[in-house]
């Protein structure tokens, strides 16, 4: 008890010295598109340097973007080297014992994706229908559970060959994560991948310190404000092909 | 260095094992039939100096010759609809293996007729058979016959060459080894079964053409 209390500052307050500073430090991803990659011009950008961007003029301060991995990115906050974490973070129970989350601001999910034409709404569906998946990824293990037994699973060695066997017709429906339907759409590809049912669920949340109550209600104010006057879903438009959706968590 | 081999893990898997092992056996025999076929015809035209038949026969062998195995496969199962032409994976196998081994056949078969005395074959003549009869009886036969373990080597590269269709998911030996390595990741296990079949396949290939040879090349 006594050690915990003595890790945490208890009279500093970030929001005060973010703004004191006039700077906020958000770690982004640089290795995760669309989330966070390196630009043509080598400048950092995607999903969540936007929305950093967001954040940063929603609390009138100058942006510092910092790269981090998917491994590091907690310690950077824990360590003060940030204030917040816009790195496609999910929340789980883990990670809510060290740190805290605002209210989700990005889409991030498994599916089945295919084209209007088919008719799939839940896994039963599937019966009778080709799904084309990557060989041992997390939505090969689920469809395999979930799909009638009738269902004709495709497995492809990779990502890249599975979304080929898609777009050349080779199989019906796709099973994969909506970043990689997002980078399909892109192509702007003869047949669509349009979302038909969800099989796992892991929207993006903001991450930061624990007992920052300040700063957490300001970021979760802008976030709220952005869903609702659409900036968030522009950005959702551009680096992920499809609206935000209304039912991310709060 | 020690790790614990657990053989069980994989051989729980055994039905899956059993259908990759039986559609990499069928896949190459259709193969070999249809394959030994084109590579006889194309073998014909091109020693016959057939007009137009023999420089399109030369373009296939180069282009099939020339150019890796998997590409080929990739061009027939990813390409092909793209031209409307709808083929399942195994279809897609089956023929890009034909096309394949029909080219290297073609090249082996010729270098067997090539290897016919022209002496042989003005004694046909002289018999007075016709040419088909002469093709079949003084030249192809001998013919094969001289070039038969050279075909044979290249069956056995064909059954191994199969496994590459477990990249579009036609579900042969190697799709099985890697399915059960994505399910419980005892890839050295899987690997090692893999291999031994791929390895007892190829020898029992070996013997078994070896005895058919001994059969339809019977000196008469």
């Amino acid at each position: 008890m006594l050690l915990a209390s003595a890790a945490a500052p208890a009279f500093a307050d970030e929001l005060d010295d973010v703004m004191k500073a006039g700077v906020i430090r958000i770690a982004v991803p640089q290795d995760f598109a669309p989330f966070g990659s390196s630009g043509p011009d080598m400048q950092p950008q995607g999903y969540d340097i936007d929305t950093a961007r967001l954040i940063a003029k929603g609390m009138g301060v100058k942006l510092e973007l910092v790269p981090v991995t998917s491994a590091n990115r907690l310690p950077y906050l824990q360590t003060r080297k940030v204030d917040l974490i816009i790195s496609s973070l999910g929340k789980n129970p883990d990670r809510l014992k060290v740190i805290d989350f605002t209210s989700a601001y990005a889409p991030f999910y498994s599916g089945v994706f295919g084209p209007p034409s088919i008719a799939v709404s839940k896994p039963e569906d599937l019966a009778g229908k080709t799904i084309g998946v990557t060989r041992g990824a997390l939505e090969d293990l689920a469809i395999t559970k979930i799909a009638p037994s009738t269902a004709d699973i495709r497995r492809f060695e990779d990502n890249n060959t599975t979304i080929s066997a898609f777009l050349s017709g080779q199989v019906q429906l796709i099973a994969t994560g909506n970043v990689v339907a997002a980078a399909i759409l892109a192509k702007n590809p003869p047949v669509k991948p349009e979302k038909k049912f969800i099989i796992q669920d892991s929207p993006c949340f903001i991450g930061l310190n624990k007992d920052e109550p300040k700063l957490l209600d300001r970021v979760n104010a802008i976030i709220a404000m952005s869903k609702k006057n659409g900036s968030l879903d522009a950005i959702s438009r551009k680096w992920l092909g499809l609206p935000l959706p209304s039912d991310l968590p709060a | 260095m020690r790790y614990h081999f657990d053989f069980l893990a994989v051989l729980e898997y055994w039905p899956l094992l059993v259908r990759g092992a039986v559609l990499t056996l069928v896949l190459t025999f259709i193969a070999i039939v249809l394959g030994t076929v084109v590579g006889v015809a194309g073998a014909y035209i091109r020693s016959a100096r057939v007009p137009i038949l023999s420089a399109v026969v030369a373009a296939y062998v180069e282009l099939i010759r020339n150019t890796p195995f998997i590409i080929q496969l990739f061009f027939v199962f990813f390409g092909l609809p793209s031209l409307g032409l709808k083929i399942s994976a195994v279809e897609a196998a089956l023929l890009a293996m034909t096309l394949n081994l029909g080219a290297y056949a073609v090249e082996i078969v010729r270098a067997g007729i090539e290897s016919i005395g022209r002496g042989q074959i003005e004694a046909g003549e002289a018999l007075g058979m016709t040419r088909f009869q002469i093709f079949l009886h003084v030249v192809l036969l001998p013919a094969l016959r001289n070039v038969y373990p050279s075909l044979i080597s290249q069956f056995v590269i064909l059954m191994l060459g199969s496994s590459v269709a477990s990249q579009i998911s036609a579900e042969e030996l190697t799709f099985a080894g890697n399915f059960i390595q994505s399910r419980n990741f005892r890839s050295f296990e899987v690997y090692f079964i893999i291999s031994a079949i791929y390895l007892i396949f190829a020898f029992a290939m070996r013997r078994a053409f070896g005895v058919v040879g001994r059969f339809a090349f019977a000196r008469r």
